[in-house]
């Protein structure tokens, strides 16, 4: 799946969750812009591995801070 | 120095947030729940606490060991043989026979082939986690998980990957997509010790077989009184021989200090050497683990006991659900019965007119606690008389209504 695509499906899923309603960009930081706390993250985190089939370890979520940067990882983890 | 240089921060910034929180509840002028003294302690159940007769109920003294005649005599026997302390590491000079008698001790306990004591639970958990899930291998666990297995993931080099609470389905997700050829650990606690719940170790258990993982299990919280030895969840679910490590701790039911690890698996003793929690650290004071070594063998004999405990649990939840409190769990599944608070003032307000009621709890708020609660923690002991837990839900009644949570 490209880049636009894969951003397509994490628009969808995010929206659940962007409760303020804000305006994403690939700036956009998850702790900062959009508020999310670790709960948040959590039950985000397992609806793209769910959907995506794959797994963001937390590991590989330590280095994701905006939203482009976990569009990027997504693309990556689907190999 | 000029203008253009900017002044490094102050590396206590960062914690003011916290502070601002802390002033501003104190400020309310409720006594601060994290800086209780204990003036006198007079049984495993009762203390003096701000010069007020005290009965506590959250101690985790489940067993209620801490002045068991027994225990105390082997740990003054050791301590009039042995010293105050060995001064060195288990791995040099920090070997007394009192260490391999509790080793031994934890053994027949479990009856499982080797038993490895450590400093306390916390690094039990800290060094055998970091040691044996490496680079490359990955590590499935419920996303509720102590603090100290947290940081054993930390410390470590393996993938962390978290499923939802007691979630089976979300943890067989997680490991069937793990790539082939990794090395698999999932890691469950017996006794979840926020909301006093229990894991469903026989089905989780089963999945991490059926996948190829090595099951960790953290029985801090049922050791001594939950399984039909005493064992714990596992072995009351019939799986103990499944869990290739259990952790425990002897802060809790056994009524010291110290940790453990308990496992069957062939190359064990490897870690007395690789597990740096283990070797890096003085080993417990001979004392210490003679009267640990001392609880645990009256442990296996506690069937009476564990009848009462489960007994005043039952009776105390019960009485608090009829109360119009909101627990934790539905039905009494441990020994931990949590009381959970509207938000964190309220709670800390409840916690004050608990103790002028005389009665201690312990006050959990987030981030310890899951979904950002405010918990009254209760945790029962054996020696809780049944009148005590009449008096407990009295106690309750009052402070409730004074406050307005019932």
């Amino acid at each position: 799946m490209d880049r636009a695509a894969t951003e397509a499906k994490i628009a969808a899923l995010i929206a659940p969750f962007n409760k303020k309603g804000v305006v994403i960009t690939d700036a956009s930081t998850f702790a900062g812009d959009l508020e999310f706390d670790s709960l948040t993250v959590m039950d985000f985190v397992a609806a793209i591995e769910d959907d995506f089939d794959i797994i963001i370890s937390m590991n590989q979520q330590a280095e994701i801070e905006t939203y482009g940067q976990l569009v990027d990882a997504v693309v990556k983890l689907q190999g | 120095m000029t203008d253009t240089m900017t002044a490094a921060p102050d590396l206590f910034s960062k914690f003011d947030a916290l502070i601002e929180m802390r002033a501003n509840l104190l400020s309310t002028g409720v006594t601060d729940p994290y800086g209780l003294v204990m003036e006198k302690v007079l049984s495993p159940t009762t203390a003096i606490c701000n010069g007020r007769d005290t009965i506590l109920l959250g101690t985790y003294n489940y067993m209620g060991m801490t002045f068991d005649p027994d225990v105390l005599a082997a740990g003054k026997a050791a301590f009039d043989a042995f010293g105050s302390g060995t001064t060195g590491s288990r791995c040099l000079n920090g070997t007394y026979s009192p260490h391999k008698d509790c080793e031994e001790a934890l053994k027949e306990f479990y009856a499982m082939d080797h038993a490895m004591v450590f400093s306390t639970g916390y690094q039990a958990n800290l060094g055998i986690i970091s040691t044996i899930a490496g680079k490359g291998d990955y590590i499935v666990l419920d996303i509720d998980s102590h603090a100290s297995i947290w940081d054993g993931c930390k410390m470590g080099d393996a993938e962390v990957v978290p499923f939802k609470h007691n979630d089976i389905e979300a943890m067989e997700k997680r490991l069937k997509r793990i790539p082939a050829g990794a090395g698999k650990l999932v890691i469950l606690e017996g006794v979840y010790s926020m909301m006093g719940d229990i894991a469903p170790l026989k089905e989780m258990i089963r999945i991490a077989k059926e996948n190829g993982a090595m099951v960790l299990v953290d029985e801090a919280h049922s050791m001594g009184f939950i399984g039909p030895n005493g064992r714990g969840v596992a072995e009351d679910q019939g799986v103990l021989d499944q869990v290739d490590f259990v952790i425990g701790t002897f802060s809790k039911s056994v009524g010291t200090v110290g940790g453990f690890c308990v496992s069957n698996h062939p190359k064990f003793e490897i870690m007395r050497l690789v597990c740096r929690p283990y070797v890096f650290t003085a080993s417990l004071p001979p004392s210490v683990v003679a009267t640990a070594a001392t609880s645990i063998r009256k442990l296996m004999h506690g069937a009476e006991k564990r009848a009462h405990l489960w007994a005043n649990s039952r009776t105390l939840h019960g009485g608090l659900k009829a109360l119009g409190f909101q627990l934790g769990t539905e039905t009494p599944q441990s020994a931990i019965i949590a009381v959970i608070m509207p938000d964190l003032e309220r709670g800390a307000m409840m916690w004050e007119a608990l103790l002028h009621e005389g009665l201690y709890v312990n006050l959990a708020r987030p981030p310890a606690t899951p979904a950002n609660m405010t918990l009254l923690r209760c945790s029962l002991c054996a020696e809780h008389t049944a009148e005590q837990v009449q008096v407990i839900l009295g106690m309750f009644e009052r402070a409730g209504k004074k406050i307005g949570i019932i």
